[in-house]
């Protein structure tokens, strides 16, 4: 095996099917690297050594036998833990579910085992993906490779750590506010966002069910795409899965930008507060241009709204999601006098804060006397949100933002103030209020060696756009050969 | 929104709603940071959206229908493994009604 653990999964593909490595051997180095790093990352809840053994040896065995290999045969990928895995332990990183073993797979865990990928195991996050720093894991702190002492994000912040740290070169996270995407910019890896629709969440533990999508996580947008390419598509199972063509996600990394029209929200640019974020986002724009792209004005006037109403709808949806935590059919329960103390206390302690917070907030703004004052105007205002779209994609083919105002913040720094961390959620709430299609990759490093991430936002169903791009901005200021300097 | 700033009581109320138990310490946090939250959301006032029609759902679909054909599910002794009680092939809940 070349370059371990630091080959790309077209990489670690072509040696297994080419024989100069077996996917035996690949999982073993990985899960050896994954076991000797988390006691130091805490980035798997699960690592599961015996799955990922058998799933090899199919990938092997289906190679000696001559049979054709999948687009993943033999690459080793870590799943974020609300993505429900047969017989393997699905914890949401909740004491709820602590020790629920699903009995199904989801949609994307069935598509990965078709395409030869062996699951290394199961990524930490926020509980029930409710956060932005992955404090909020009531197992443990994920760390930020490039700064241990950093947010690795979230909620997917386990997904976007073992990729950065190289303990897999291929992750799945979920992103309903930004959950992939802002995890990847602390960590300084790609993750896109798919289109409402484009992935099925059968199998995924819901969060905000207008909002959720499972999306791709990985240190190169070729493998990104990649990864896309294995999980999106129709299924029957999610009543809201778009029943439309895929792209062709790798092939559009190599069609370049010439005449994409790249908009750019001046006025939320001119008001960031960090320089380095300013600048490299600049940055990655001169590159987007140079490359043929052309740069407009766009505005999006409500954006500012989107922490108000994403808080509002996704706690709603949340707080109703949540009502089927009872302590009856699966997971904690902790018994009481009567039915009712039952459900109350196996909530009350199954639960971590932010999570009785945020059911607190929705059931609030879904009760009598309220519904309209906050979860009705919150819906109203969306449609705002959705129109600034609406009005800047007449001019522009993609929408860029920085991914997050500010590179990785220390762990504690914003734990003791909810909203504070919510606010730091801005520019990848808006485009997940209105559905679209979004990627997040790499535009540089801080002064202080932190990564910076930039956003892409394209209308529904045009990932490929991002992809070529993403792939642009890659080339020009990426990270790609940047290993995070705390794992030396 | 001016006056819809929650109160204790309301907190108490809205746990009860949500099947949450909080003790009078946990509920005097939550009542200081739902205010909070519920203060900066004020911001949504500034808006007239009276005759802006609500977004449910971002994307237009139809509900899809499929024919309406038996399956196998899953195996009941699998499910019932999860419960934390179960009883002669059903879930085992706390008493409800009291039997004579």
């Amino acid at each position: 095996m070349s370059d371990f653990p630091w080959q790309s999964a077209f990489e670690i593909r072509d040696q297994v099917a080419g024989g100069s490595a077996s996917a035996i051997e690949v999982a073993r180095a990985y899960l050896a690297r994954a076991e000797a790093l988390n006691p130091k990352l805490s980035c798997f809840l699960t690592i599961d050594h015996e799955g990922a053994l058998a799933a090899a040896a199919q990938v092997d065995r289906a190679r000696e036998a001559g049979e054709e290999l999948g687009p993943l045969a033999g690459v080793p990928i870590a799943l974020k833990d609300n993505l429900c895995t047969r017989g393997v332990r699905t914890t949401c990183a909740s004491q709820i579910l602590g020790e629920y073993i699903p009995p199904y797979d989801a949609h994307v865990v069935e598509a990965l085992r078709a395409s030869g990928a062996v699951i290394l195991g199961k990524t930490n996050l926020d509980e029930f993906a409710m956060g932005s720093s992955n404090e909020n894991s009531s197992f443990a702190n994920v760390h930020n490779p490039w700064a241990l002492g950093r947010a690795p994000g979230g909620s997917s912040g386990g997904s976007a750590c073992a990729t950065a740290a190289g303990l897999a070169p291929l992750a799945l996270g979920s992103d309903t506010g930004g959950s992939v995407r802002q995890p990847a910019a602390f960590c300084g890896i790609t993750a896109i966002k798919p289109t409402y629709g484009r992935v099925s969440r059968y199998g995924l533990v819901a969060f905000a069910s207008s909002l959720d999508q499972i999306g791709p996580m990985a240190r190169s947008v070729r493998e990104a795409s990649q990864l896309l390419q294995v999980i999106a598509g129709h299924d029957r199972r999610d009543a809201t899965s778009a029943d439309r063509q895929t792209g062709q996600y790798v092939a559009a990394c190599d069609r370049g930008v010439k005449g994409l029209r790249v908009g750019v929200v001046r006025d939320l640019l001119d008001g960031l507060q960090e320089a380095d974020v300013r600048a490299r986002v600049e940055a990655a724009l001169s590159a987007l241009e140079k490359e043929g792209a052309t740069l407009v004005d766009v505005s999006l006037p409500h954006a500012k709204h989107a922490v108000s109403v994403y808080y509002l709808i996704a706690t709603a949806e949340a707080s109703s999601n949540l009502a089927r935590f009872d302590g009856i059919r699966y997971g904690l329960r902790v018994p009481g006098a009567d039915l009712t103390e039952t459900y109350t206390k196996t909530r009350a302690q199954g639960f971590g804060p932010e999570v009785r917070r945020r059911i607190m907030l929705g059931t609030y703004a879904l009760s009598a006397g309220y519904y309209d004052a906050f979860y009705l105007k919150a819906q109203r205002v969306r449609t705002l949100i959705r129109r600034d779209y609406d009005t800047a994609f007449e001019s522009c083919d993609v929408v860029c933002t920085p991914t997050t105002p500010t590179p990785a913040f220390a762990l504690g720094e914003k734990t003791s103030n909810p909203l504070d961390m919510y606010l730091a959620d801005i520019f990848t709430l808006p485009p997940s209020l209105a559905g679209l299609a979004a990627i997040s990759t790499p535009c540089g490093l801080s002064a202080s060696g932190l990564p910076i991430g930039l956003q892409l936002v394209a209308p529904p169903f045009e990932e490929e756009v991002l992809c070529s791009a993403g792939q642009v901005v890659e080339d020009g200021c990426g990270l790609v050969g940047s290993r995070p300097a705390a794992l030396d | 929104m001016a006056d819809a700033k929650i109160t204790f009581e309301q907190v108490l109320h809205v746990a009860k709603l949500a099947r949450l138990t909080l003790s009078d310490e946990e509920a005097r946090q939550m009542q200081e940071q739902l205010d909070a939250i519920l203060g900066y959301m004020e911001g949504l006032d500034e808006l007239d959206v009276s005759n802006v029609p609500p977004t449910f759902h971002s994307i237009p679909m139809d509900a899809p229908m499929r024919p309406d054909v038996p399956e196998r599910c899953s195996d009941r002794s699998e499910i019932l493994e999860q419960a934390p009680e179960s009883q002669s092939g059903g879930f085992a809940v706390p008493l409800v009604l009291e039997v004579e």
